[in-house]
C-alpha cells in the first residue's frame, strides 16, 4: 500500500474520525506513519484519546443525591394510579368483552331470522325504543304509534303489541309520537306530516337526505 | 455471588436479563420497570442536564421522560438498543423543555474558543500527554475540573459530545436525537474534542491528573 503524505492540517481535521476508527485503511495508514514522525500530532492523538476516555467513564455522569429513590417513588405513585384504572379492569375486560361480543353476534344472528322486511322501502328502523314500549299498528299501515296517538290509520283495525315485535314485522316508528326516537336529520318536516298517516307520504319524512 | 452480581460480570447474561425484563414489562409486570431503567439512571440524567444545564430542570426532566418510557413501553421494538430509546425520549423532552420555557440563557458566541463551525479548528496546545490513568476520576477535584471545562463548550458542541462520548450514542443516533446532519455531528464532535482537549491541557501541565489517590489501607499516616 502506497502511503500518501499528509500534512498536519488534514491530520486534525480527520483526529476525530481517526479516533473513532472511521477512516479508510489508506487513510489510517497515512496517518500512522505522520504521528510516527510528528510529535505535535501525536500530542494531539494522545490528548484526544484522553478525553474520549475520561469523558466517556460512567464516574462523569453524577446524579444528584437521592436521585433513584425518588425516582422510584415517582414511578410507583405513577404505577399506583394507572393501577387503579385501566391496568386493574384491563385483565379481565378483554376476555369479557370478547365473549359479549360472541353472545351478542350469536343472538343477532339466530333473531333475524324471525325478523321481516321492512314495510316501508324509505324508512330506517329506529334506534333505543325500549323493546318493551306498548305501540300499536294497525293493518294497511306501515307505522307503529304510541297508544293514542292522532295519526294511528284504520283505528278499527288497531292491534296492540310490543315496540320490539312490531319491529319484527317490519313496522317503522311513526314520525310524530315516536320522534324522538328517530335520528334527527331524518326527520324533514314536510306537509305530509300534517296529514293522517297515508302511506308514502308519512314516510318521506323518514328518507335520509341523500336518497 | 448474588444474581446482580453475576448479570453486572456477565454481559450476555445482562442482556438477557434486560431482554426479559423488557417483556414482563410490556405483559403488565410494571412494578419491574425501575429494575430495567435503574442502570441508566446517570445517562438520562447526563442527558437532561448536557440540554437544560440546570440540576432540579434535569432531574425532572430525566423522571418525566422516565414516565413516557413507562407509558410507552409496549411501542419499544427489540430491533433498538433500550439505552438508546431510553436516551432519545430523554433528549426529546429536553429539548421540548427548552424550547417551551427557554429558562436557558442563550449562550453567545464565544469566536475565540468556539469558532465558526464551518472553518477548521486549529489546536493551540502541544503538550505531550501521556495515557491518564481512569483512577484520577476517583478524585473529585479531577471530575469537577472536568465538568468545568464542558461548561464552557458552546451549546452546540457540548450536546453532540455529550450524547456521543459520554452517552455513547453512534453518529446516526446522536444526528437523529438532536435532528442535525450526520456531517454536522461529525464536525461538531471534532471541535468538542480537540477544545476539551487544549483546555485540559493547562491542567495535564499542572500535574491534576498525576496525583494518584491513595489506595485503601496505603495511607501514609
Amino acid at each position: 500500500m502506497v502511503n500518501h503524505i499528509v500534512s498536519c492540517e488534514q491530520v486534525w481535521r480527520e483526529i476525530s474520525n481517526y479516533v473513532d476508527g472511521e477512516v479508510d485503511a489508506g487513510l489510517r495508514s497515512s496517518m500512522d506513519e505522520h504521528f510516527r514522525t510528528c510529535h505535535r500530532c501525536a500530542a494531539v492523538l494522545a490528548g484526544t484519546r484522553n478525553v474520549v476516555a475520561l469523558y466517556g467513564d460512567e464516574r462523569m455522569l453524577e446524579v444528584p443525591a437521592g436521585f433513584g429513590r425518588r425516582l422510584e417513588k415517582r414511578l410507583a405513585t405513577n404505577a399506583a394510579v394507572e393501577g387503579s384504572g385501566w391496568s386493574r379492569w384491563s385483565a379481565w375486560l378483554v376476555p369479557v368483552a370478547a365473549l359479549a361480543l360472541i353472545v351478542g353476534t350469536l343472538l343477532m344472528t339466530s333473531s333475524s331470522r324471525n325478523w321481516h322486511p321492512l314495510r316501508s322501502q324509505h324508512a330506517e328502523p329506529a334506534k333505543d325504543i325500549p323493546p318493551d314500549m306498548v305501540v300499536v299498528v294497525s293493518s294497511g299501515a306501515k307505522l307503529f304509534h304510541v297508544p293514542g296517538c292522532e295519526f294511528i290509520h284504520d283505528k278499527a283495525s288497531e292491534r296492540t303489541l310490543t315496540a320490539r315485535e312490531a319491529m319484527q314485522e317490519g313496522y317503522v316508528p311513526c314520525p310524530r309520537c315516536l320522534r324522538q326516537y328517530l335520528k334527527t336529520g331524518l326527520t324533514r318536516e314536510t306537509q305530509g306530516d300534517h296529514d293522517a298517516e297515508a302511506g308514502e307520504e308519512h314516510v318521506e319524512v323518514l328518507r335520509t337526505p341523500g336518497q | 455471588m448474588s444474581e446482580p452480581e453475576m448479570v453486572l460480570n456477565n454481559p450476555g447474561q445482562a442482556d438477557r436479563r434486560e431482554r426479559d425484563l423488557i417483556s414482563s414489562v410490556q405483559g403488565g409486570q410494571r412494578e419491574l420497570f425501575y429494575e430495567l431503567v435503574q442502570p441508566y439512571e446517570r445517562r438520562v440524567y447526563a442527558a437532561a442536564l448536557a440540554i437544560l444545564r440546570n440540576v432540579h430542570d434535569a432531574e425532572d426532566a430525566a423522571q418525566e421522560a422516565m414516565l413516557k418510557a413507562f407509558a410507552n413501553i409496549r411501542q419499544f421494538r427489540a430491533e433498538a438498543r433500550f439505552s438508546t430509546w431510553l436516551i432519545q425520549i430523554t433528549v426529546n423532552e429536553a429539548l421540548m423543555r427548552r424550547r417551551r420555557e427557554r429558562t436557558v440563557p442563550m449562550e453567545g458566541l464565544d469566536g475565540h474558543r468556539s469558532g465558526d463551525e464551518e472553518s477548521e479548528y486549529a489546536p493551540r496546545d502541544f503538550a505531550d500527554w501521556r495515557e491518564i490513568p481512569s483512577e484520577a476520576l476517583e478524585r473529585k477535584e479531577v471530575r469537577q475540573r472536568l465538568a468545568e471545562a464542558l461548561g464552557t463548550l458552546d451549546r452546540k458542541y457540548r450536546e453532540v459530545f455529550m450524547l456521543r462520548d459520554m452517552e455513547h450514542l453512534n453518529i446516526q443516533e446522536t444526528a437523529e436525537a438532536l435532528g442535525i446532519t450526520v456531517a454536522s455531528v461529525k464536525t461538531r464532535l471534532l471541535r468538542a474534542r480537540l477544545m476539551l482537549r487544549d483546555l485540559l491541557a493547562a491542567g495535564w501541565e499542572q500535574g491534576w491528573f498525576s496525583r494518584l489517590p491513595f489506595e485503601k489501607g496505603t495511607k501514609p499516616w
